[in-house]
């Protein structure tokens, strides 16, 4: 026996109205421990993915939208621009280095980016198998993607007009996976990358021609016309493996070779591409190279970093008022253990003046009376940080979005020990008065009213 | 504290001892020598101060006046925490009521004696106690499930678990029947006899009065005789 048993037995005694004290504020708890899971990882994810992105320079519209689109890929692009007009934008003396963009297509819900290989550069990313694209029509696929997919190098994919899993396919070419990425938990998991020039290629095949890399016809022109076989084969089945490819007598056309550099040849100047993402060449840019966009061209460019902020400050407000809904749940359960054990300590007054005659000092009353007040706001806690990471953990398993921002469920935050060390302090002064009370316990006069 | 010296054999003094709950209301108490070993009944129809006289003689009522010495130690001249310390070590209290702490077994019950009262808690002990008291088959149960006769022996179990040298019971018999209150008197003096304890019964219940050898009347006519007898007297039979 000690002070301890003593006090699970006592909360074991009323259990039910222990469980619904704990219940209530393990709710509070899950809410907060959600809410700052789910807003530090996205803060953290949104800065991540923008780190060593001064700006992005697309078409006119909202500047939220350009950097959703473009840097995290979550949105709609605001539009296109002419190359030929991006051209002026990549060689302004105050640009350090500028990633093409050309956005549009999907596979089963994964974005295909036409860019360079300065775009996976840029974010760390490294090949866990094959090679970067050196023609048109060649494919790097994210970790995420490679994996959701079942894909490996040589595999043959056909993507879909659009950024959802909904477009036209275009079965008609098949895009080869010639690399796959390591992970970097990064939005580049996600998403197919290409050469600017496969993004052009795809929507204009119709009409141009290419040669064909294929077992069985050594060299073929495939039009629009005749490409109706592959192209209802492919709303089938929109990825082929290699093998299966060959008895299936698809297309692989292997295009023209592409370099970090080929898409501003000047024969390409009358197609178009989504953005530039651009680094400055000095901090001077910041306040120059902006108003430079915005007098000199019709283009926009938006600063991730101001965008972030206020797109954060924006979400912000829903979340106090959630957090605030928390922080309510919370003092209710606070309030509910407190009157719980008011309650016990009116019930348990003759145990406690017998506890006093057998001989217990009065601390002893104090600290058993504190004990359980800790012990109920610590379950209480514990359970609603279990609740929190299990709601994160099944966000990431529902909602796309979760799953884009690479949340974890298994992260821990240290605003969560502060949390717990708070619900103590408050658990504690909950049970002060009903303490305090069991500590006056007078033996003589209790015993003499029963 | 303060040591008896000559009166070694006596284990419970009280002298002088007055007690005033407020101007109107004036208990004053008889004086009180009772030996090592001695069982002692204290009769009185209620509101004659039986328990104001307990409560002082547990060490949990401090007197407006007066001393009490329990095997040589003033108890009152003790710091509070001194006096909850050698109450649990030194004094077993049996009450009216039984109150048994509902929330844990019986034998839980036996060893919280010893938890409170900070001493080892002596697992043997307590299980012979429930061997003896005929409770053994209840050890791990709950108070609840237990019959008023069965409350009653853990009750008793539970003021001697500690050994004490002292052993006090308030109204201990008061809504028995006769078979059950010659049981629970039986068991008292042998358990008290046991623990080599000095025994101090108080109530109201007449039919004790030919258990005991000592007793001391507490206002007014406690007995047999018809006649009205004197408040603090010791009569003997």
């Amino acid at each position: 026996m000690n002070l301890w048993t003593l006090t699970i037995a006592s909360l074991r005694k009323r259990a039910l109205n222990s469980l619904l004290n704990i219940l209530l504020l393990s709710l509070g708890i899950a809410t907060i421990v959600t809410l700052l899971l789910v807003s530090t990882q996205l803060e953290d994810n949104l800065y991540e993915n923008a780190e060593g992105v001064d700006a992005v320079v697309g078409a006119s519209g909202s500047p939220v939208q350009i950097i959703l689109s473009s840097v995290f890929h979550m949105d709609a692009p605001t539009g296109n621009i002419d190359l030929e007009e991006a051209v002026k934008v990549i060689r302004h003396p105050m640009v350090e280095r500028a990633i093409p963009l050309a956005l549009g297509d999907n596979v089963r819900g994964f974005r295909l980016v036409g860019t360079t290989t300065e775009y996976p550069g840029r974010a760390g990313a490294e090949l866990s198998a094959g090679s970067y694209w050196d023609y048109e029509f060649e494919v790097v696929a994210g970790s995420v993607v490679a994996e959701a997919l079942n894909l490996q190098v040589g595999d043959t994919l056909y993507s879909a007009h659009g950024l959802s899993d909904a477009g036209h396919v275009h079965g008609d070419h098949g895009l080869m996976v010639v690399g796959i990425l390591a992970p970097t938990g990064s939005v580049m998991d996600q998403l197919l990358l290409s050469a600017v020039e496969t993004m052009w290629g795809i929507h204009s095949y119709e009409v141009d021609t290419y040669e064909v890399d294929t077992e069985e016809q050594d060299s073929a022109t495939v039009s629009a016309a005749d490409s109706d076989h592959d192209h209802t084969h492919a709303h089938e089945q929109d990825i082929d493996h290699h093998a299966q490819d060959d008895h299936a007598g698809h297309t692989h056309a292997k295009g023209r070779p592409v370099t970090d550099t080929s898409y501003l040849n000047p024969a390409n100047l009358d197609e178009q591409i989504t953005s530039l993402l651009i680094e400055y060449r000095n901090p001077l840019a910041a306040a120059q190279f902006p108003r430079f966009i915005m007098d000199q061209t019709n283009l926009q460019a938006a600063a991730p970093a101001i965008e972030i902020t206020r797109l954060l400050g924006l979400l912000g407000i829903g979340l106090d008022a959630i957090q605030i809904f928390a922080y309510i749940l919370i003092f209710a359960s606070l309030l509910g253990i407190f009157i719980a054990l008011l309650n016990s300590m009116k019930d348990r007054k003759y145990d406690l003046a017998i506890m006093r005659s057998l001989g217990a000092p009065r601390r002893k009353l104090f600290t058993l009376f504190t004990l359980e007040g800790i012990t109920l706001s610590l379950a209480g806690t514990i359970l609603g940080m279990i609740l929190g990471h299990t709601a994160v953990w099944v966000l990431t398993g529902t909602i796309t979005e979760a799953q884009q921002f690479q949340m974890s469920a298994f992260r821990f935050l240290p605003e969560e020990l502060w949390l717990l060390g708070i619900s103590l302090a408050a658990g504690l002064i909950a049970s002060l008065i009903p303490a305090i009370q069991a500590y006056r316990t007078d033996i003589a006069e209790t015993l003499t009213k029963t | 504290m303060k040591q008896a010296g000559m009166k070694e054999e006596v284990v419970l003094s009280l002298r002088n001892a007055v007690h005033r709950y407020d101007v109107n209301t004036e208990v004053i108490l008889p004086d009180l020598a009772v030996k090592k070993g001695e069982h002692r009944l204290i009769l009185g129809q209620s509101g004659t101060g039986k328990s104001t006289l307990l409560h002082i003689l547990a060490g949990i009522l401090k007197p407006t006046e007066g001393m009490l010495e329990i095997s040589g130690t003033d108890l009152y001249a003790m710091k509070e925490a001194d006096r909850d310390e050698f109450r649990g070590r030194h004094i077993g209290l049996i009450f009216q009521q039984m109150h048994l702490i509902d929330s844990i077994s019986v034998m839980e019950n036996l060893l919280l004696a010893a938890m409170m009262a900070g001493i080892e808690q002596d697992k043997d002990r307590a299980e012979k106690l429930c061997r003896h008291l005929d409770i053994w088959e209840k050890r791990h149960s709950l108070p609840e499930t237990l019959s008023q006769g069965q409350k009653q022996r853990v009750s008793i179990a539970r003021a001697v678990m500690n050994r004490p040298s002292l052993i006090l019971a308030d109204e201990p018999t008061s809504s028995l029947d006769d078979v059950r209150t010659e049981q629970v008197i039986a068991m008292l003096t042998e358990q008290a006899a046991e623990a080599g304890a000095t025994l101090v019964i108080s109530t109201h219940d007449r039919r004790l009065m030919n258990h005991f050898e000592h007793r001391t009347l507490l206002g007014g006519n406690p007995g047999q005789d018809g006649k009205p007898g004197q408040d603090g007297k010791e009569v003997h039979p």
